[in-house]
């Protein structure tokens, strides 16, 4: 497998032209008179995030390959279009935009950003097209982004902070700090925990906002000691976690500190390392090592593993694999392929795909499923997958997201 | 904030002077480069950035944390050798922004080339295990390798300034930067100074990466924010003037941190407002001649 994006767009494209030449290939269409199914993937495979990326991007092709594996839907296969968004929302537009209007996408699947995800979301709402985003944010459940053709398979900040909330306030004490990203995603993860927080009797000392894409924090580190809290809240996402989290540890906060990412990226942890994690616990939506407890993560990781030399899904990867699969289910539930009948067969849809059953809550889309709390590992690892502990799953529940009167929708049927 | 003690703004100072270690570090190679060759180096972040790597990468070769510190500097110092002397002299001459479009380009191909190397995502780094865990200064705890910092900052600014003031070298180089024609008429060969200058520079951006690397993730991007830092530092000390280059390092280390514990989110602010306010009252900076821009 190869991890140069242009590289994998090139084999994307020989394997669709190959596909096309293969004559027995082209007689099932032809047969059929029907092209592929096309699925549109923007993802930001440059920029900050790009390792997370490529993970969807190798897992939504292992979805599209089993597809075509079992038949296709009536014989069509399924085709995935990757394009780069650079994490930029305009350059997401305009992908977008190119995929429904050039590429003639039947649906879009990707995104990995709170702000692109809404910039994707408006284009596919506006030309009826199907989107399910696979990023974190809750602004794409609110009633003013959302549409029919609006999909969420991905985790948001309210139900991560939440679950972690739960999880550790009762455990580790009630004063708490944050060191929070000062952008959308990390005021909606301090949101999150605070409502979870208020039933548990959690005391917020203090809420540090720190620059996005800050590399030092020993600024704020002394302030942080000096409050000695119970818990520290790291609120911010990749590289700002992983030099937050390392410089936490350099100052020994960690002595008397339990300190908490509300969403611990097994590729943050991959590119920080075992020191600057040791003891962090975090949510997340997945960890392959989930799969000695539920049967279906058991059969997902062990077909990725075979695509992709050994190595195992990360849980952003994962989400690129739901998200597409869940919209190649829904073709052949709904028997057509026009973005408003998938709809209504997805909003109907009960899947249990690699994490348990998930369904799609009716109000808003948003795929209600189960959260998984981690610790980060620094001794007796078997290999370098093995860097988490799994300490719980918060059972997938509707009642842990925001109700659907909160969020504006009328009906909730 | 009630929360405020003495042995809080005692920590929050050491803090600052720790992090205006690096900045004066970054700074002096950058001042140097400028005072003598009247180049703006744009790939100073990037060099900074390549020391990282180089620094963990050896350090995972070698196992020693020392030897990396001697490696990465002759390594970043014979990139920039080859840099000034093939890429940078023939545009001598040629007014300020030539050299400065041409190293700004260069930032970006030493990006692409760690990517390359190294990876998208980076490497990660650790503090080596004699200078982990945190120092009791008295007043609280701070972490020893950020003291450590400190030192070796000053350790390495004491001995560039023993080179350029009190060796035949040094005189050579002071000289070449205020009349370079009266010294090629001595019969010095003026290019060579500017070679060993620019050598010098890229050295010291080296090191800093490779003091910096235990500290925070190394990354292909990491040196993007330090060079916006460094000029910073260079503008409000004076462009081309080392002590300008250290009085104003620790001058942002302090005002950053200071920041950062009353009101963190104008920390970032701060320093450019620092640097806005020097440029109103003295625009050549602190420590600056007027008119080198020219």
């Amino acid at each position: 497998m190869t991890t140069r994006p242009s590289l994998n767009r090139r084999r994307l494209l020989t394997a669709g032209a190959a596909a096309a030449a293969s004559p027995m290939l082209f007689s099932i269409a032809r047969a059929q008179g029907s092209a592929p199914i096309k699925i549109g993937f923007p993802t930001p495979l440059t920029g900050a995030f790009s390792a997370e990326a490529q993970d969807q991007v190798r897992a939504a092709e292992l979805a599209v390959k089993e597809f075509n594996a079992a038949g296709g839907y009536k014989g069509r296969m399924a085709e995935l279009l990757v394009r780069d968004d650079k994490l930029n929302p305009g350059e997401a537009a305009t992908r977008t935009l190119e995929l429904i209007e050039k590429d003639k996408v039947d649906f879009v699947v990707g995104s990995l950003s709170a702000a692109t995800q809404l910039s994707i979301n408006a284009v596919c709402r506006d030309r009826k097209v199907l989107f399910n985003s696979i990023s974190q944010s809750d602004a794409i459940n609110e009633a003013k982004d959302w549409s029919l053709y609006t999909f969420h398979e991905a985790l948001n900040p309210h139900l991560t902070a939440g679950a972690v909330a739960r999880y550790a306030f009762p455990k580790f004490g009630k004063k708490v700090v944050y060191l929070t990203a000062d952008y959308a995603y990390g005021h909606e993860m301090v949101r999150g925990f605070q409502r979870a927080g208020q039933s548990l009797g959690m005391q917020t000392l203090a809420d540090i906002r720190h620059p996005l894409g800050a590399a030092d924090y020993s600024a704020f580190l002394p302030r942080i000691q000096a409050l000695k809290p119970d818990v520290l809240v790291l609120c911010n996402f990749g590289r700002d976690l992983v030099n937050s989290a390392k410089q936490a540890t350099d100052f020994g906060l960690k002595q008397n500190t339990k300190v908490i990412a509300p969403v611990l990226l097994y590729t943050s942890r991959l590119a920080g390392g075992a020191e600057a994690f040791e003891g962090i616990l975090g949510g997340t939506s997945y960890y392959w090592g989930m799969e000695d407890k539920i049967p279906s993560a058991k059969a997902f990781n062990d077909a990725f593993r075979k695509a992709n030399n050994g190595a195992v899904p990360s849980d952003y990867g994962a989400l690129g694999y739901a998200g597409v699969k869940s919209v190649l289910q829904a073709v052949k539930n709904a028997d057509a392929t026009d973005s408003t009948r998938v709809s209504i067969a997805l909003r109907q849809l009960r899947y249990n795909f690699y994490k348990g059953e998930q369904f799609y809550r009716k109000c808003d889309h948003q795929s209600v499923q189960s959260v998984v709390i981690v610790e980060s590992k620094s001794k007796a690892m078997k290999d370098k997958y093995d860097v988490f502990n799994v300490l719980a799953i918060e059972p997938a529940d509707e009642k842990n997201l925001r109700s659907c009167d909160e969020l504006g929708h009328k009906i909730t049927t | 904030m009630s929360e405020i003690t003495p042995q809080l703004l005692g920590i929050q100072l050491v803090a600052g002077i720790a992090l205006g270690a690096v900045y004066a570090l970054l700074a002096i190679g950058l001042s140097l480069i400028f005072g003598m060759l009247n180049v703006v180096n744009f790939a100073h972040g990037a060099f900074f950035m390549v020391g990282a790597f180089l620094g963990v990468y050896a350090l995972g070769l070698t196992g020693s944390f020392w030897f990396s510190l001697l490696l990465v500097p002759l390594a970043t110092g014979l990139i920039g050798l080859v840099v000034e002397r093939f890429l940078v002299r023939p545009l001598y001459g040629r007014g300020i922004d030539y050299p400065l479009l041409l190293t700004f380009g260069l930032s970006y191909v030493l990006v692409d080339a760690m990517r390359f190397f190294f990876g998208i995502e980076g490497l990660p780094s650790s503090t080596p295990a004699a200078l982990r865990g945190a120092t009791d200064l008295g007043f609280g705890f701070f972490p020893t390798y950020r003291l450590f910092l400190i030192v070796a900052a000053a350790l390495v600014i004491g001995a560039l300034w023993l080179f350029i003031e009190k060796t035949r070298y040094g005189l050579i180089i002071r000289a070449g930067a205020r009349d370079p024609e009266i010294v090629r008429v001595l019969g010095i060969d003026v290019a060579k100074v500017w070679l060993l200058v620019f050598g010098l520079g890229t050295a010291i951006a080296g090191l800093a990466g490779a003091l910096a690397a235990p500290t925070r993730a190394v990354n292909p991007e990491m040196g993007i924010t330090v060079l916006a830092e460094s000029f910073v530092v260079t503008v409000v000390g004076g462009m081309g003037s080392l002590p300008g280059a250290v009085v104003a390092g620790l001058l942002v280390g302090i005002v950053f941190s200071l920041t950062s514990l009353f009101a963190p989110e104008l920390a970032e602010l701060s320093i450019f407002v620092l640097m806005a306010v020097v440029l109103l009252v003295r625009p050549q900076g602190l420590f600056g001649k007027a008119g080198q821009m020219g």
